[in-house]
């Protein structure tokens, strides 16, 4: 969060940060209890949370359904710091910033292949030629098994696809995001006015960076359930993403068997608002050859000595969660 | 996305739900390498790959579907066995 803090100073660049809140909401005593511990587990980490009850959320959101017949909103659990930023924004400003620095960024240029020898990585083939190194860091997001596969590893992922859709622009109305976990749906406004609004990922594995209608009428049933205003309004467009599903729901930032060989991936559904903090870790990695201590867990092998991170809760099956 | 059950014919996929990849029997006796590799790592295809899927709503058979992962097309569907 700190890192997004300074990210447009960092950058020069007006990534559009925007820390108007992130609120999850809660219906039940159960799920009131689970988001208290996880608020006192993000404090005594040092990260805000403040756990509202119904007032505080009329307060904050005065426009949900709050008397929902099967999802009463009871409260929930605020983030003050977060929000949202614009996604395009913040890879110009880190291309440009990179490339300020002295990064060669080579667009249009696909890797066919890994040069490894004796378990030692060498370089990468590419649609350009030959790029001699003797790091390499896998960061592809969407494709991490097909990369995976060009070392031999088999990788414990299952790419998905993640829909989101965008209404037409209207006056400034959802402060920060809130998320309806119980109905799989989460809302923001971007700065254009447009609502950005998704859910549910489509569970079967697909490349094909289109989704199916089953889940983007499941979206549109949460988005009428919390707040029924949103009927009124027209989606303009609607997409899906490629998004790499662990097995456990947590990503992965680790060397791999082959020597000199990285890989950052696994992000599920929720890469991009670590944007700033998976790069730093990862470069950490690289760099100096040990992980960052943010990012000791996040190990590739954890799945065969059973240290999985249990952040998510949902089991070990990517199609869980 | 539409599936052709052996039994019930051509049906909407939101009638079936998804297990993952047909990766055949559990071994068994392979030892904690076999077992974390059947349960945890996966082939991921980029292009034709098999998968189980259950026809919850219909005939509620196990059935193997082959599909194209790059544009959702279905190449095949047989009834899975062990």
């Amino acid at each position: 969060m700190k890192l997004w803090e300074g990210l447009e100073q960092d950058l020069n660049y007006n990534t559009m940060v925007s820390q108007r809140g992130v609120v999850n909401l809660y219906h039940s005593d159960a799920q009131r209890d689970a988001y208290a511990r996880r608020g006192n587990m993000m404090r005594i980490h040092g990260i805000d949370a403040e756990l509202l009850d119904e007032a505080g959320i009329r307060k904050h959101a005065p426009f949900l359904d709050f008397d929902n017949a099967r999802f009463p909103i009871r409260g929930g659990l605020l983030q003050k710091r977060g929000g949202t930023a614009r996604h395009d924004a913040v890879v110009w400003g880190y291309a440009r910033a990179a490339d300020t620095r002295g990064v060669d960024i080579i667009q249009n240029c696909e890797v066919t292949g890994l040069i490894i020898e004796g378990g030692v990585i060498k370089g990468v083939e590419t649609t350009r030629g030959t790029i001699r190194a003797k790091k390499v860091g896998l960061a592809v997001a969407g494709n991490s098994s097909r990369l995976g596969e060009m070392a031999g590893l088999r990788l414990p992922i299952e790419t998905c696809i993640l829909q989101a859709m965008v209404t037409e622009g209207i006056k400034p109305l959802i402060p920060g995001v809130i998320t309806f976990g119980a109905g799989h749906f989460y809302i923001s406004q971007s700065d254009k006015g447009g609502l950005v609004f998704g859910g549910d990922i489509d569970a079967y594995k697909s490349y094909a960076q289109r989704g199916n209608l089953p889940v983007i009428e499941d979206v549109c049933e949460g988005a009428m359930a919390v707040m029924p205003m949103l009927g009124r309004l027209r989606v303009l467009r609607q997409w899906a993403g490629n998004v790499d599903m662990t097995m456990d729901g947590s990503p992965i930032i680790d060397k791999t068997p082959v020597e000199g060989l990285y890989f950052n991936g696994g992000w599920c559904y929720g890469g991009f608002k670590a944007t700033p903090a998976s790069g730093f870790t990862f470069a950490h990695l690289i760099a100096r050859d040990a992980p960052h201590k943010g990012a000791v867990a996040l190990r590739l092998d954890r799945f065969a000595t059973g240290h999985v991170v249990d952040e998510n809760g949902q089991g070990a099956q990517a199609n869980l969660h | 996305m539409r599936i052709s059950c052996p039994y019930c014919g051509e049906r909407d996929a939101e009638e079936f739900s998804i297990q993952g990849e047909a990766a055949g029997p559990r071994p068994e006796g392979g030892g904690i390498e076999a077992f974390h590799a059947y349960v945890h790592l996966r082939a991921n295809e980029y292009g034709p790959t098999k998968e189980y899927w259950y026809h919850a709503n219909g005939c509620r058979r196990w059935l193997v579907v082959s599909r194209d992962t790059r544009d959702h097309s279905i190449l095949g569907v047989e009834l899975a066995r062990r």
